[in-house]
């Protein structure tokens, strides 16, 4: 009903107003997003497919190209399942219990999404790199390596990425009605059963989308990852410093192609993650039942 | 504070349920102190470590400084182009329909998608010296690839969603009702947009604004990439903290990673806590 009355009063609004200034103000937004969005998508991707899909496909089947994505997805992967749990479980914590300093807790929260990432970088390689008193006794005393070696770049994208589960998880579990955990308590149900069998089930979609946004903003990550993980082909090479390094070395054909498949991994999650969403209008709780 | 909750829901407190409480609530506290905490703490332990005045040298390097304010030049460019333009999307994405419209409103979240560094590279592709604007740029002299409007323009692409996912919202449920009462007074285009429309948007313009500053201050992939980094010409502050890191210019290096990580810290917070007290 809003929306027929508001179409009607739309386009009467659009023959009152002078016909000049509605086309500058579309032409200004266009010409905008055209040369800020339209073009550079077009011209990598032109680009990238310019030996077709075969030259994409050499491109990463170097050994150094191959290492590099496979490190980038099996350190995404490991990082999103972490992330899953421990976002999970902090939404839980934040919204069911009540404990001092929570305020702040659920502030902290936030603070990945606040700090550019190449600080992030820098504060990871301050506390666990060689020079630090933690990372030189990790080191030496139990033999494990975080600066420059895959652990410091899943510590680094979980810290990038640990606002995304939370936040998605959180509103759900707020908007939750406890009757059917207390009906389910009357009847005798474990608080682990509670938890997987009525908690659990609603939170699944909302999980699974932010666990999805984390990866495909793992897959793209450079600052904090270039600076905990260096530069070193073959050991802690990511794709997007792969990337980098082509474009620096004067081999943007290379790099392109290597890109397209990082775009192509990152629209297919983005556009998996609007698929799953709950449609407009329906509380999200309802639509998961 | 259990003990009272556990009796709201009708379920005794037990002493399983009040330890299963606390072992979580120690377990969340945990990570995120070792995940987040503890590093920021040692970022700033060690760019105090060699004392203020040590910091104070670092930063007041004629390079640093030069690096900072590109940064907050190239910062305030960008805000300025995105109140223009970006406004101008929003409204168009809201008020107007045309075919592509709803193509173009989901390509707006695009550069949160796309990695920094492939940012920089489409910039390459474009505007660098086998790019496709190469010989236009050697016809008008106008540097763009390693140079401050690449850089510029790298930052407008990957900070572009922020203005306008900010505008849209409001914009929608602001409605057009007023704007209409306002023209049938008799008020001209502009007049109704300064008058009516614009303190409407106020807040979705502050949260927008300050949102974007802050990414334009921290951002590094794409401009690194699009200008190459030349110290003293076109280093920004982040890059200037790459750089002196690899140099092994540790105070220097954590001075200025502190000084950035603040000042986007304050920027953010500050828009959530006006954001949270509004509502």
């Amino acid at each position: 009903m809003t929306t027929i009355t508001s179409t009607r009063y739309r386009a009467a609004r659009e023959r009152s107003s002078l016909p000049w200034g509605r086309w500058g103000v579309r032409t200004v937004a266009l010409t905008y997003l055209t040369v800020m969005l339209i073009l550079p998508l077009a011209v990598i991707i032109q680009y990238g497919f310019q030996d077709g899909l075969g030259g994409i496909w050499n491109a990463i089947n170097q050994p150094v190209a191959r290492h590099a994505l496979w490190l980038t997805l099996w350190t995404a992967a490991v990082m999103a399942l972490i992330n899953a749990v421990m976002g999970t479980l902090t939404a839980y914590v934040l919204v069911r219990y009540s404990f001092p300093g929570k305020a702040l807790l659920n502030g902290v929260v936030d603070l990945p999404f606040a700090i550019p990432t190449l600080v992030t970088g820098v504060t990871l390689v301050v506390l666990y790199g060689p020079q630090s008193a933690i990372g030189a006794w990790l080191e030496n005393e139990l033999g494990w390596r975080i600066i420059f070696a895959p652990p410091g770049i899943i510590i680094a994208l979980l810290f990038v990425a640990f606002p995304f589960v939370v936040r998605t998880v959180q509103p759900v579990l707020e908007s939750l009605d406890r009757d059917q955990e207390e009906a389910a308590a009357t009847l005798g149900a474990g608080a682990w059963t509670i938890f997987r069998r009525v908690t659990l089930p609603p939170l699944l979609m909302p999980l699974i989308s932010g666990t999805l946004l984390s990866f495909a903003r793992a897959i793209g990550e450079f600052g904090a990852i270039v600076i905990v993980a260096g530069n070193i082909p073959r050991r802690s090479q990511t794709a997007a410093v792969y990337v980098f390094g082509q474009v620096e070395a004067g081999y943007p054909d290379i790099a392109s192609a290597v890109s397209i498949v990082m775009l192509a991994i990152a629209f297919g999650l983005v556009l998996l993650v609007d698929y799953l969403q709950p449609r407009r209008g329906k509380p999200a709780a309802e639509e998961a039942q | 504070m259990s003990v009272a909750l556990d009796s709201q829901l009708g379920r005794p407190a037990t002493r399983v349920g009040i330890w299963r409480r606390r072992i979580l609530i120690g377990i969340v506290v945990t990570y995120m102190a070792i995940l987040i905490l503890a590093p920021i703490g040692a970022l700033i332990q060690g760019a105090f470590a060699n004392g203020l005045g040590a910091m104070f040298t670092a930063l007041n390097d004629p390079d640093v400084l030069s690096a900072f304010w590109r940064t907050l030049l190239i910062a305030a460019i960008t805000i300025v182009v995105h109140v223009i333009c970006g406004t101008a999307v929003a409204w168009v994405l809201v008020r107007h329909r045309f075919p592509g419209r709803r193509l173009l409103n989901g390509l707006i979240d695009l550069p949160f998608a796309i990695s920094p560094v492939i940012a920089g590279l489409m910039l390459i592709l474009l505007f660098g010296r086998r790019g496709i604007f190469a010989p236009l740029i050697e016809a008008t002299g106008v540097q763009i690839a390693f140079a401050l409007p690449g850089m510029i323009i790298a930052t407008l692409f990957v900070t572009l969603p922020f203005m306008v996912r900010e505008l849209m919202p409001v914009l929608e449920a602001f409605g057009i009702e007023q704007e209409q009462a306002a023209s049938t007074l008799g008020a001209s285009g502009w007049q109704t947009f300064r008058l009516v429309t614009f303190p409407a948007l106020r807040w979705g313009f502050i949260y927008g604004l300050t949102l974007t500053f802050a990414r334009a201050l921290g951002e590094f992939g794409a401009v690194l990439v699009v200008s190459g980094g030349v110290q003293g010409r076109t280093e920004t502050a982040t890059m200037y903290v790459f750089r002196a890191l690899d140099e092994r210019q540790y105070t220097g290096a954590y001075s200025a990673a502190l000084v950035l990580g603040l000042f986007s810290l304050v920027l953010v917070m500050g828009a959530e806590i006006l954001r949270r007290r509004e509502r």
